[in-house]
Protein backbone atom coordinates (compact mmCIF):
# COMPACT_ATOMS: atom_id res chain seq x y z
CA UNK A 1 0.00 0.00 0.00
CA UNK A 2 1.79 3.43 -1.23
CA UNK A 3 -0.49 5.30 1.49
CA UNK A 4 -0.15 5.60 4.71
CA UNK A 5 -3.30 5.76 6.00
CA UNK A 6 -4.66 3.24 4.21
CA UNK A 7 -2.11 1.30 5.25
CA UNK A 8 -2.79 1.60 8.79
CA UNK A 9 -6.25 1.30 7.98
CA UNK A 10 -5.58 -2.09 6.81
CA UNK A 11 -3.10 -3.43 9.31
CA UNK A 12 -6.25 -2.53 11.96
CA UNK A 13 -8.48 -4.25 10.02
CA UNK A 14 -6.27 -8.06 9.58
CA UNK A 15 -5.17 -7.45 13.18
CA UNK A 16 -7.95 -5.79 14.97
CA UNK A 17 -7.84 -7.82 17.86
CA UNK A 18 -4.01 -7.35 18.11
CA UNK A 19 -3.16 -3.92 18.14
CA UNK A 20 -3.67 -2.13 21.02
CA UNK A 21 -2.90 1.89 19.31
CA UNK A 22 -1.79 2.41 16.07
CA UNK A 23 -0.54 6.41 15.38
CA UNK A 24 1.49 8.21 12.26
CA UNK A 25 3.82 10.76 13.72
CA UNK A 26 6.67 11.96 11.32
CA UNK A 27 5.74 9.84 8.07
CA UNK A 28 6.36 6.62 10.31
CA UNK A 29 3.53 4.28 11.64
CA UNK A 30 3.67 3.24 14.86
CA UNK A 31 1.75 -0.10 16.32
CA UNK A 32 1.88 -1.02 19.53
CA UNK A 33 1.06 -4.61 19.99
CA UNK A 34 1.26 -7.39 22.73
CA UNK A 35 4.60 -8.94 23.58
CA UNK A 36 2.54 -12.62 22.91
CA UNK A 37 1.53 -11.00 19.38
CA UNK A 38 5.01 -10.30 18.59
CA UNK A 39 5.68 -13.56 16.10
CA UNK A 40 2.43 -13.26 14.38
CA UNK A 41 1.91 -9.27 13.73
CA UNK A 42 5.90 -9.71 11.95
CA UNK A 43 4.85 -12.81 10.01
CA UNK A 44 2.15 -10.51 8.67
CA UNK A 45 3.88 -7.86 8.17
CA UNK A 46 6.74 -9.81 6.08
CA UNK A 47 4.20 -11.71 4.18
CA UNK A 48 1.32 -9.78 3.39
CA UNK A 49 1.57 -8.28 -0.38
CA UNK A 50 -0.14 -5.48 0.72
CA UNK A 51 2.67 -4.73 3.38
CA UNK A 52 5.83 -6.42 2.41
CA UNK A 53 8.08 -5.07 5.13
CA UNK A 54 10.48 -7.22 4.19
CA UNK A 55 13.37 -5.96 6.00
CA UNK A 56 14.52 -5.18 9.55
CA UNK A 57 15.95 -2.64 10.14
CA UNK A 58 17.04 -2.72 14.11
CA UNK A 59 15.56 -3.75 17.50
CA UNK A 60 15.92 -1.65 20.15
CA UNK A 61 14.67 -1.34 24.15
CA UNK A 62 14.11 1.86 26.08
CA UNK A 63 14.32 1.90 29.82
CA UNK A 64 11.69 3.12 31.49
CA UNK A 65 12.30 2.51 35.52
CA UNK A 66 9.38 3.79 36.89
CA UNK A 67 7.46 2.00 35.05
CA UNK A 68 5.75 -1.26 36.07
CA UNK A 69 6.22 -2.74 33.10
CA UNK A 70 9.80 -1.57 32.53
CA UNK A 71 10.78 -2.08 29.29
CA UNK A 72 9.85 -0.92 25.91
CA UNK A 73 11.29 -2.82 22.71
CA UNK A 74 11.30 -1.63 19.68
CA UNK A 75 11.27 -3.30 16.20
CA UNK A 76 11.41 -1.45 13.00
CA UNK A 77 10.67 -2.43 9.67
CA UNK A 78 11.09 -1.31 6.33
CA UNK A 79 9.37 -2.31 3.10
CA UNK A 80 11.50 -1.39 0.12
CA UNK A 81 8.44 -2.34 -2.34
CA UNK A 82 6.14 0.24 -0.91
CA UNK A 83 8.99 3.04 0.69
CA UNK A 84 7.62 3.12 4.20
CA UNK A 85 8.60 2.23 7.54
CA UNK A 86 6.61 0.48 10.40
CA UNK A 87 7.95 0.82 14.11
CA UNK A 88 6.95 -1.67 16.15
CA UNK A 89 6.44 -1.60 20.22
CA UNK A 90 5.45 -3.39 23.18
CA UNK A 91 6.43 -3.03 27.24
CA UNK A 92 7.39 -5.97 29.10
CA UNK A 93 8.90 -6.02 32.43
CA UNK A 94 12.25 -6.80 33.78
CA UNK A 95 11.59 -11.01 33.98
CA UNK A 96 9.32 -11.63 31.13
CA UNK A 97 10.96 -13.39 28.00
CA UNK A 98 9.95 -11.97 24.51
CA UNK A 99 10.32 -14.36 21.70
CA UNK A 100 12.91 -14.09 19.38
CA UNK A 101 12.27 -13.58 15.26
CA UNK A 102 15.44 -14.76 14.01
CA UNK A 103 13.66 -17.93 12.65
CA UNK A 104 11.79 -14.70 10.47
CA UNK A 105 14.23 -12.63 10.02
CA UNK A 106 18.03 -13.71 10.18
CA UNK A 107 19.82 -10.43 10.76
CA UNK A 108 17.41 -10.06 14.15
CA UNK A 109 20.58 -12.73 15.73
CA UNK A 110 22.98 -9.53 16.41
CA UNK A 111 20.26 -7.08 17.32
CA UNK A 112 18.37 -9.26 19.57
CA UNK A 113 22.30 -10.09 21.40
CA UNK A 114 22.88 -6.78 21.45
CA UNK A 115 19.54 -5.44 23.37
CA UNK A 116 20.18 -8.60 25.47
CA UNK A 117 23.45 -7.28 26.35
CA UNK A 118 22.65 -3.65 26.83
CA UNK A 119 19.30 -4.28 28.92
CA UNK A 120 19.01 -7.40 30.16
CA UNK A 121 16.44 -9.00 27.88
CA UNK A 122 16.02 -12.16 27.06
CA UNK A 123 15.07 -14.17 23.80
CA UNK A 124 13.15 -17.36 23.99
CA UNK A 125 14.36 -19.85 21.47
CA UNK A 126 17.18 -17.51 20.74
CA UNK A 127 20.35 -19.36 18.63
CA UNK A 128 22.90 -18.09 20.66
CA UNK A 129 22.44 -15.07 23.09
CA UNK A 130 25.54 -14.17 24.32
CA UNK A 131 26.80 -10.75 25.18
CA UNK A 132 28.04 -8.84 22.03
CA UNK A 133 29.28 -5.93 22.37
CA UNK A 134 30.87 -5.49 26.18
CA UNK A 135 33.75 -7.17 27.56
CA UNK A 136 34.07 -11.13 27.79
CA UNK A 137 32.82 -11.85 31.35
CA UNK A 138 31.16 -8.37 32.01
CA UNK A 139 28.45 -8.02 34.60
CA UNK A 140 24.89 -5.74 34.48
CA UNK A 141 23.42 -4.13 31.91
CA UNK A 142 24.95 -0.70 30.87
CA UNK A 143 22.21 0.92 29.05
CA UNK A 144 19.59 0.33 32.03
CA UNK A 145 19.11 3.96 33.39
CA UNK A 146 20.05 2.67 37.05
CA UNK A 147 23.71 1.50 35.47
CA UNK A 148 26.32 3.90 36.41
CA UNK A 149 27.92 6.48 33.21
CA UNK A 150 31.07 5.66 34.83
CA UNK A 151 30.88 1.79 35.12
CA UNK A 152 31.79 -0.46 38.13
CA UNK A 153 35.69 -1.81 36.82
CA UNK A 154 39.00 -0.51 35.49
CA UNK A 155 41.31 -2.45 34.00
CA UNK A 156 45.38 -1.62 33.63
CA UNK A 157 48.30 -3.43 33.18
CA UNK A 158 49.84 -4.88 36.43
CA UNK A 159 53.52 -4.52 36.50
CA UNK A 160 53.76 -7.27 39.42
CA UNK A 161 51.44 -10.01 38.01
CA UNK A 162 52.56 -9.08 34.23
CA UNK A 163 48.91 -9.22 32.98
CA UNK A 164 46.00 -7.07 32.66
CA UNK A 165 43.86 -7.25 36.13
CA UNK A 166 40.53 -5.62 36.54
CA UNK A 167 39.68 -3.32 39.73
CA UNK A 168 36.74 -1.21 41.26
CA UNK A 169 36.62 1.98 39.43
CA UNK A 170 38.57 4.56 41.37
CA UNK A 171 37.93 7.95 40.43
CA UNK A 172 40.08 11.31 41.31
CA UNK A 173 37.04 13.15 41.61
CA UNK A 174 33.33 11.98 41.62
CA UNK A 175 31.39 12.12 38.61
CA UNK A 176 29.74 15.76 38.31
CA UNK A 177 26.32 16.06 36.44
CA UNK A 178 25.89 19.50 36.07
CA UNK A 179 22.11 20.24 35.90
CA UNK A 180 21.72 23.41 33.52
CA UNK A 181 18.45 23.32 33.23
CA UNK A 182 16.51 26.43 33.67
CA UNK A 183 14.23 25.73 37.00
CA UNK A 184 12.08 28.48 35.58
CA UNK A 185 10.80 29.26 32.34
CA UNK A 186 9.61 33.13 32.76
CA UNK A 187 6.87 34.42 33.98
CA UNK A 188 3.09 32.78 33.87
CA UNK A 189 1.77 35.23 31.22
CA UNK A 190 5.24 34.29 29.20
CA UNK A 191 4.12 31.04 29.51
CA UNK A 192 0.77 30.90 28.84
CA UNK A 193 1.67 32.73 25.61
CA UNK A 194 4.48 29.75 24.33
CA UNK A 195 1.63 27.13 25.09
CA UNK A 196 -0.89 29.10 22.65
CA UNK B 1 43.89 -47.09 6.66
CA UNK B 2 41.70 -44.35 7.23
CA UNK B 3 42.43 -40.94 7.61
CA UNK B 4 41.40 -38.83 10.68
CA UNK B 5 40.59 -35.32 9.70
CA UNK B 6 39.87 -33.03 12.40
CA UNK B 7 38.98 -29.01 11.90
CA UNK B 8 41.35 -26.43 12.79
CA UNK B 9 40.00 -23.42 15.26
CA UNK B 10 42.31 -20.08 14.05
CA UNK B 11 42.10 -16.79 15.56
CA UNK B 12 42.24 -14.29 13.27
CA UNK B 13 42.61 -10.98 14.93
CA UNK B 14 42.36 -8.52 16.80
CA UNK B 15 44.58 -7.30 15.57
CA UNK B 16 45.28 -7.86 12.27
CA UNK B 17 45.96 -5.78 9.47
CA UNK B 18 43.40 -6.97 7.56
CA UNK B 19 40.75 -7.22 9.83
CA UNK B 20 40.38 -3.40 9.13
CA UNK B 21 40.10 -2.30 12.96
CA UNK B 22 39.73 -4.28 16.03
CA UNK B 23 37.66 -7.77 14.80
CA UNK B 24 38.34 -10.81 16.46
CA UNK B 25 37.08 -13.87 14.19
CA UNK B 26 37.39 -17.84 15.21
CA UNK B 27 37.15 -19.39 11.95
CA UNK B 28 37.05 -23.22 12.21
CA UNK B 29 39.29 -24.43 9.33
CA UNK B 30 38.71 -27.94 7.87
CA UNK B 31 41.94 -27.95 5.59
CA UNK B 32 41.93 -24.42 3.48
CA UNK B 33 38.10 -24.66 3.81
CA UNK B 34 36.18 -22.51 6.10
CA UNK B 35 33.40 -23.69 8.08
CA UNK B 36 32.20 -21.39 10.51
CA UNK B 37 33.22 -17.80 11.16
CA UNK B 38 32.23 -16.27 14.67
CA UNK B 39 33.04 -12.48 14.47
CA UNK B 40 33.84 -11.26 18.10
CA UNK B 41 32.92 -7.40 17.98
CA UNK B 42 32.62 -4.96 20.83
CA UNK B 43 36.68 -4.67 21.42
CA UNK B 44 36.41 -0.67 20.48
CA UNK B 45 33.02 -0.21 22.72
CA UNK B 46 32.88 3.05 24.45
CA UNK B 47 29.30 3.24 25.06
CA UNK B 48 28.35 6.16 22.92
CA UNK B 49 24.80 5.46 23.45
CA UNK B 50 24.67 5.61 27.26
CA UNK B 51 27.29 8.83 26.98
CA UNK B 52 24.81 10.60 23.96
CA UNK B 53 21.89 10.25 26.77
CA UNK B 54 23.91 12.03 29.34
CA UNK B 55 25.09 15.06 27.17
CA UNK B 56 23.02 17.69 25.87
CA UNK B 57 21.69 17.50 22.13
CA UNK B 58 24.59 19.86 20.73
CA UNK B 59 27.31 18.26 23.45
CA UNK B 60 26.51 14.86 21.46
CA UNK B 61 27.59 16.04 17.66
CA UNK B 62 30.91 14.93 18.34
CA UNK B 63 30.48 11.44 18.82
CA UNK B 64 28.43 10.96 15.94
CA UNK B 65 32.19 11.50 14.32
CA UNK B 66 33.39 8.93 16.04
CA UNK B 67 31.52 6.24 14.61
CA UNK B 68 32.54 5.44 10.91
CA UNK B 69 35.14 7.63 11.39
CA UNK B 70 36.38 7.81 7.87
CA UNK B 71 32.73 10.05 6.65
CA UNK B 72 32.21 11.80 10.09
CA UNK B 73 29.76 13.94 8.26
CA UNK B 74 27.37 11.87 7.01
CA UNK B 75 26.71 10.36 10.65
CA UNK B 76 25.84 14.30 12.21
CA UNK B 77 24.01 14.55 8.99
CA UNK B 78 21.28 12.13 10.61
CA UNK B 79 21.20 13.08 14.06
CA UNK B 80 20.79 16.57 12.77
CA UNK B 81 17.87 15.46 10.55
CA UNK B 82 16.24 13.77 13.32
CA UNK B 83 16.39 16.83 16.01
CA UNK B 84 15.08 19.00 13.02
CA UNK B 85 12.25 16.75 12.34
CA UNK B 86 11.37 16.55 15.87
CA UNK B 87 11.48 20.59 16.22
CA UNK B 88 10.22 21.35 12.97
CA UNK B 89 12.98 23.94 12.13
CA UNK B 90 13.88 24.67 8.44
CA UNK B 91 17.17 24.52 7.59
CA UNK B 92 18.14 27.79 5.23
CA UNK B 93 19.07 26.63 1.54
CA UNK B 94 22.57 27.25 1.89
CA UNK B 95 23.09 24.96 4.40
CA UNK B 96 21.50 22.17 3.06
CA UNK B 97 23.44 22.38 -0.13
CA UNK B 98 26.75 22.94 1.80
CA UNK B 99 25.82 19.54 4.04
CA UNK B 100 25.23 17.61 0.82
CA UNK B 101 28.36 18.85 -0.41
CA UNK B 102 30.48 17.30 2.55
CA UNK B 103 28.08 14.19 2.50
CA UNK B 104 29.22 13.60 -0.81
CA UNK B 105 32.95 14.32 0.02
CA UNK B 106 32.82 11.86 2.84
CA UNK B 107 30.90 9.46 0.86
CA UNK B 108 34.59 9.70 -1.84
CA UNK B 109 36.54 9.84 1.16
CA UNK B 110 34.44 6.34 2.57
CA UNK B 111 34.87 4.65 -1.18
CA UNK B 112 38.59 5.88 -1.47
CA UNK B 113 39.81 3.82 1.50
CA UNK B 114 37.83 0.91 1.32
CA UNK B 115 38.66 0.60 -2.44
CA UNK B 116 42.79 1.40 -2.00
CA UNK B 117 42.49 -0.94 1.42
CA UNK B 118 40.17 -3.90 -0.32
CA UNK B 119 42.99 -4.23 -2.98
CA UNK B 120 45.78 -3.92 -0.21
CA UNK B 121 44.09 -6.71 1.34
CA UNK B 122 44.43 -8.80 -2.39
CA UNK B 123 47.96 -7.90 -2.73
CA UNK B 124 48.06 -4.51 -4.71
CA UNK B 125 49.69 -1.92 -3.24
CA UNK B 126 49.88 1.23 -5.25
CA UNK B 127 45.70 1.65 -5.49
CA UNK B 128 46.51 3.10 -1.49
CA UNK B 129 49.28 5.19 -2.25
CA UNK B 130 47.35 7.15 -4.74
CA UNK B 131 43.93 6.88 -2.94
CA UNK B 132 45.55 8.12 0.08
CA UNK B 133 46.82 11.32 -1.78
CA UNK B 134 43.14 12.09 -2.44
CA UNK B 135 42.17 11.74 0.50
CA UNK B 136 44.67 14.40 2.00
CA UNK B 137 43.17 17.24 -0.37
CA UNK B 138 39.61 15.84 0.51
CA UNK B 139 40.34 16.32 4.51
CA UNK B 140 42.00 19.56 4.05
CA UNK B 141 38.40 20.53 2.73
CA UNK B 142 36.90 19.39 6.03
CA UNK B 143 39.69 21.09 7.65
CA UNK B 144 39.13 24.51 6.26
CA UNK B 145 35.23 24.27 6.57
CA UNK B 146 35.05 22.97 10.00
CA UNK B 147 38.62 23.28 11.51
CA UNK B 148 39.62 19.57 11.68
CA UNK B 149 40.75 17.12 9.46
CA UNK B 150 38.29 14.60 10.80
CA UNK B 151 36.31 15.23 13.95
CA UNK B 152 34.00 18.04 12.24
CA UNK B 153 31.39 18.80 14.59
CA UNK B 154 30.41 20.77 11.74
CA UNK B 155 26.86 19.50 11.16
CA UNK B 156 24.38 21.15 13.91
CA UNK B 157 20.55 21.27 14.01
CA UNK B 158 19.40 24.14 12.14
CA UNK B 159 21.98 23.57 9.62
CA UNK B 160 25.58 24.08 9.68
CA UNK B 161 28.32 25.84 12.58
CA UNK B 162 29.95 27.93 10.59
CA UNK B 163 30.12 29.03 6.40
CA UNK B 164 32.36 28.26 4.20
CA UNK B 165 35.56 30.21 4.22
CA UNK B 166 36.71 32.23 1.47
CA UNK B 167 38.28 29.97 -1.69
CA UNK B 168 36.96 26.82 -0.79
CA UNK B 169 33.97 26.54 -3.20
CA UNK B 170 36.44 27.16 -5.95
CA UNK B 171 39.04 24.49 -4.51
CA UNK B 172 36.30 22.05 -4.62
CA UNK B 173 35.25 22.13 -8.19
CA UNK B 174 38.86 22.65 -8.98
CA UNK B 175 38.95 19.21 -7.45
CA UNK B 176 36.26 17.79 -9.05
CA UNK B 177 37.91 18.52 -12.48
CA UNK B 178 40.63 16.75 -11.63
CA UNK B 179 39.44 13.52 -9.48
CA UNK B 180 37.85 11.91 -12.32
CA UNK B 181 41.03 11.44 -13.90
CA UNK B 182 42.29 9.56 -10.34
CA UNK B 183 38.89 7.41 -10.39
CA UNK B 184 40.58 6.10 -14.08
CA UNK B 185 43.49 5.85 -12.53
CA UNK B 186 42.51 3.76 -10.39
CA UNK B 187 40.35 1.78 -12.25
CA UNK B 188 43.39 1.03 -14.88
CA UNK B 189 44.79 -0.59 -11.92
CA UNK B 190 42.26 -2.84 -10.46
CA UNK B 191 39.11 -3.06 -13.26
CA UNK B 192 40.99 -5.36 -15.54
CA UNK B 193 43.68 -6.55 -13.08
CA UNK B 194 44.12 -10.41 -13.55
CA UNK B 195 45.04 -10.98 -9.97
CA UNK B 196 42.39 -8.64 -8.54
CA UNK B 197 39.89 -10.41 -10.54
CA UNK B 198 40.43 -13.76 -9.61
CA UNK B 199 40.58 -12.41 -5.81
CA UNK B 200 36.82 -11.05 -6.07
CA UNK B 201 34.83 -12.22 -9.14
CA UNK B 202 32.33 -15.10 -7.61
CA UNK B 203 33.63 -15.26 -4.16
CA UNK B 204 31.23 -13.70 -1.46
CA UNK B 205 28.15 -13.78 -3.60
CA UNK B 206 24.88 -12.52 -2.25
CA UNK B 207 21.45 -13.55 -3.36
CA UNK B 208 18.32 -11.07 -3.17
CA UNK B 209 16.57 -12.44 -0.83
CA UNK B 210 19.71 -12.70 1.36
CA UNK B 211 20.70 -9.18 1.28
CA UNK B 212 16.97 -8.73 2.56
CA UNK B 213 16.87 -11.28 5.47
CA UNK B 214 20.26 -10.08 6.49
CA UNK B 215 19.64 -5.92 6.95
CA UNK B 216 21.75 -5.22 4.49
CA UNK B 217 21.85 -1.87 2.94
CA UNK B 218 23.96 0.44 0.49
CA UNK B 219 26.30 -1.18 -1.46
CA UNK B 220 26.09 -4.17 0.17
CA UNK B 221 22.36 -4.51 -1.24
CA UNK B 222 22.67 -2.27 -4.27
CA UNK B 223 25.81 -4.92 -5.29
CA UNK B 224 23.06 -7.67 -5.82
CA UNK B 225 21.07 -6.16 -7.52
CA UNK B 226 18.19 -4.04 -5.66
CA UNK B 227 18.02 -0.34 -6.51
CA UNK B 228 17.76 0.98 -3.10
CA UNK B 229 19.07 4.54 -2.16
CA UNK B 230 17.41 6.25 0.99
CA UNK B 231 18.83 9.55 -1.32
CA UNK B 232 16.22 8.74 -3.77
CA UNK B 233 13.58 7.23 -2.37
CA UNK B 234 13.49 9.12 0.93
CA UNK B 235 15.29 12.36 -0.03
CA UNK B 236 16.54 14.29 2.37
CA UNK B 237 17.72 17.99 2.72
CA UNK B 238 18.15 18.91 -1.51
CA UNK B 239 18.90 15.97 -2.90
CA UNK B 240 15.93 15.96 -4.59
CA UNK B 241 16.67 18.83 -6.77
CA UNK B 242 19.65 16.69 -7.70
CA UNK B 243 20.21 14.85 -11.02
CA UNK B 244 22.43 11.17 -10.18
CA UNK B 245 22.06 7.93 -10.77
CA UNK B 246 22.64 5.02 -8.66
CA UNK B 247 25.03 2.10 -9.84
CA UNK B 248 23.48 -1.62 -9.14
CA UNK B 249 25.75 -4.71 -9.25
CA UNK B 250 24.71 -7.69 -11.14
CA UNK B 251 26.18 -10.86 -9.24
CA UNK B 252 26.48 -9.52 -5.42
CA UNK B 253 30.26 -10.75 -5.66
CA UNK B 254 33.05 -8.84 -3.87
CA UNK B 255 33.96 -7.67 -7.70
CA UNK B 256 30.22 -6.42 -8.56
CA UNK B 257 30.13 -4.15 -4.85
CA UNK B 258 33.81 -2.65 -5.93
CA UNK B 259 32.47 -1.79 -9.29
CA UNK B 260 29.15 -0.04 -7.40
CA UNK B 261 31.57 2.07 -5.61
CA UNK B 262 34.24 3.18 -8.31
CA UNK B 263 30.45 4.60 -10.04
CA UNK B 264 29.27 6.03 -7.12
CA UNK B 265 32.63 7.80 -6.42
CA UNK B 266 32.07 9.48 -10.18
CA UNK B 267 27.91 10.07 -9.59
CA UNK B 268 29.30 11.94 -5.94
CA UNK B 269 31.25 14.05 -8.45
CA UNK B 270 28.38 15.28 -10.46
CA UNK B 271 26.64 16.01 -7.44
CA UNK B 272 29.07 17.81 -5.89
CA UNK B 273 29.66 19.83 -8.98
CA UNK B 274 26.01 20.19 -9.46
CA UNK B 275 25.75 21.62 -5.59
CA UNK B 276 28.59 23.92 -6.73
CA UNK B 277 26.36 25.82 -9.25
CA UNK B 278 23.35 25.81 -7.69
CA UNK B 279 25.03 26.87 -4.22
CA UNK B 280 23.01 30.13 -3.28
CA UNK B 281 23.95 33.06 -1.07
CA UNK B 282 22.05 33.47 2.45
CA UNK B 283 22.42 32.46 5.79
CA UNK B 284 23.46 28.93 7.06
CA UNK B 285 22.00 28.68 9.82
CA UNK B 286 18.21 28.42 11.23
CA UNK B 287 17.86 31.87 12.57
CA UNK B 288 16.11 30.98 15.80
CA UNK B 289 17.93 32.33 18.20
CA UNK B 290 16.89 29.45 20.72
CA UNK B 291 18.55 26.34 18.53
CA UNK B 292 21.75 28.01 16.93
CA UNK B 293 23.83 30.15 18.56
CA UNK B 294 24.48 34.03 17.28
CA UNK B 295 27.56 34.81 15.57
CA UNK B 296 30.42 36.35 17.62
CA UNK B 297 29.55 39.77 16.61
CA UNK B 298 26.13 40.61 17.72
CA UNK B 299 27.24 38.53 21.07
CA UNK B 300 29.23 42.04 21.49
CA UNK B 301 26.31 44.60 21.21
CA UNK B 302 22.78 43.12 21.45
CA UNK B 303 21.96 41.50 25.26
CA UNK B 304 19.43 39.43 23.47
CA UNK B 305 22.24 37.75 21.49
CA UNK B 306 24.45 37.23 24.78
CA UNK B 307 21.77 35.91 27.24
CA UNK B 308 21.13 33.21 24.15
CA UNK B 309 24.49 32.36 23.68
CA UNK B 310 24.84 31.50 26.91
CA UNK B 311 21.73 29.68 27.47
CA UNK B 312 22.83 27.61 24.63
CA UNK B 313 25.85 26.68 26.03
CA UNK B 314 25.12 25.79 28.75
CA UNK B 315 21.47 24.63 29.31
CA UNK B 316 21.49 23.97 25.30
CA UNK B 317 18.08 23.97 23.40
CA UNK B 318 15.13 21.57 24.67
CA UNK B 319 13.30 19.56 22.53
CA UNK B 320 9.55 17.91 23.33
CA UNK B 321 8.63 15.12 23.96
CA UNK B 322 8.57 12.98 20.94
CA UNK B 323 9.96 9.60 19.03
CA UNK B 324 11.76 9.29 15.55
CA UNK B 325 13.44 7.27 13.43
CA UNK B 326 15.32 8.49 10.88
CA UNK B 327 17.64 7.27 8.48
CA UNK B 328 20.63 8.89 5.87
CA UNK B 329 22.55 7.18 3.03
CA UNK B 330 25.78 6.95 4.57
CA UNK B 331 28.60 5.78 2.71
CA UNK B 332 28.46 2.01 3.99
CA UNK B 333 24.84 1.66 4.34
CA UNK B 334 21.41 2.91 5.58
CA UNK B 335 22.61 4.41 9.18
CA UNK B 336 19.97 5.70 11.21
CA UNK B 337 18.88 7.47 14.47
CA UNK B 338 15.96 6.68 16.59
CA UNK B 339 15.60 9.35 18.91
CA UNK B 340 13.21 9.11 21.85
CA UNK B 341 12.92 13.13 23.07
CA UNK B 342 11.35 13.97 26.77
CA UNK B 343 11.32 17.55 26.86
CA UNK B 344 14.17 18.18 28.69
CA UNK B 345 17.49 19.35 27.02
CA UNK B 346 19.17 15.68 27.06
CA UNK B 347 17.77 13.00 24.95
CA UNK B 348 16.20 10.12 26.47
CA UNK B 349 17.29 7.37 24.06
CA UNK B 350 19.27 7.50 20.97
CA UNK B 351 19.92 4.56 19.54
CA UNK B 352 21.99 4.27 16.52
CA UNK B 353 21.68 1.86 13.78
CA UNK B 354 24.76 1.36 11.69
CA UNK B 355 25.16 -0.23 8.86
CA UNK B 356 27.90 -2.29 9.19
CA UNK B 357 26.60 -4.03 12.24
CA UNK B 358 24.39 -6.14 10.36
CA UNK B 359 26.80 -6.51 7.45
CA UNK B 360 29.69 -7.88 9.43
CA UNK B 361 26.92 -10.36 11.05
CA UNK B 362 26.43 -12.48 7.81
CA UNK B 363 30.19 -13.14 7.84
CA UNK B 364 29.34 -17.04 8.94
CA UNK B 365 27.03 -17.21 5.58
CA UNK B 366 29.42 -15.21 3.96
CA UNK B 367 32.20 -17.19 4.26
CA UNK B 368 31.43 -20.52 4.55
CA UNK B 369 33.08 -23.02 2.26
CA UNK B 370 35.14 -20.15 0.88
CA UNK B 371 39.01 -20.73 1.66
CA UNK B 372 41.27 -19.25 3.99
CA UNK B 373 42.78 -16.47 1.45
CA UNK B 374 38.85 -14.93 0.96
CA UNK B 375 38.69 -13.90 4.73
CA UNK B 376 40.21 -10.81 3.90
CA UNK B 377 38.78 -10.07 0.62
CA UNK B 378 34.97 -10.80 1.66
CA UNK B 379 35.84 -8.75 4.84
CA UNK B 380 37.63 -6.14 2.69
CA UNK B 381 34.45 -5.75 0.25
CA UNK B 382 31.47 -5.81 3.44
CA UNK B 383 33.41 -2.07 3.81
CA UNK B 384 33.84 -2.41 7.93
CA UNK B 385 34.66 0.14 10.22
CA UNK B 386 34.71 -0.58 14.04
CA UNK B 387 33.69 3.11 15.72
CA UNK B 388 30.40 2.33 13.70
CA UNK B 389 30.08 -1.02 14.56
CA UNK B 390 31.07 -1.34 17.94
CA UNK B 391 29.42 2.17 18.83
Amino acid sequence: MNNLIDLEKKINSELTTKINNSKILHNQLFLDIDCSDLIEVTLFLKNNNLTKFRQLIDITAVDYPENQKRFKIVYLFLSHEFNQRIILTFFINENEIVSSVTKIFPAANWMEREVFDMYGVKFKDHPDLRRILTDYNFEGFPLRKDFPLTGHNEVRYSEEEKKVIYEDIKLEQNYRNFDYESPWEGTKYIKDQIKK
Amino acid sequence: MAKQSKTLNLNFGPQHPAAHGVLRLILELDGEVVEKADPHIGLLHRGTEKLIENKTYMQAVPYFDRLDYVAPMNQEHAFALAIEKILKIEVPIRAQFIRVIFCEIGRILSHILNITTQALDVGALTPSLWGFEERETLMTFYERASGSRLHANYFRAGGVHQDLPRGLEDDISKFCESFPKIINDLESLLTDNRIFKQRNVDIGIVTKQDALDYSFSGVMIRGSGIPWDLRKSQPYDCYEQLEFKIPVGKNGDCYDRYLCRIEEMKESVKIIKQCLTMIPKGPIKSQDGKITPPPKQKIKESMEALIHHFKLFTEGYRVPKDEIYTAVEAPKGEFGVYLISDGSNKPYKCKIRAPGFSHLQSMDYLIKGHMLADVPAVLGSLDIVFGEIDR
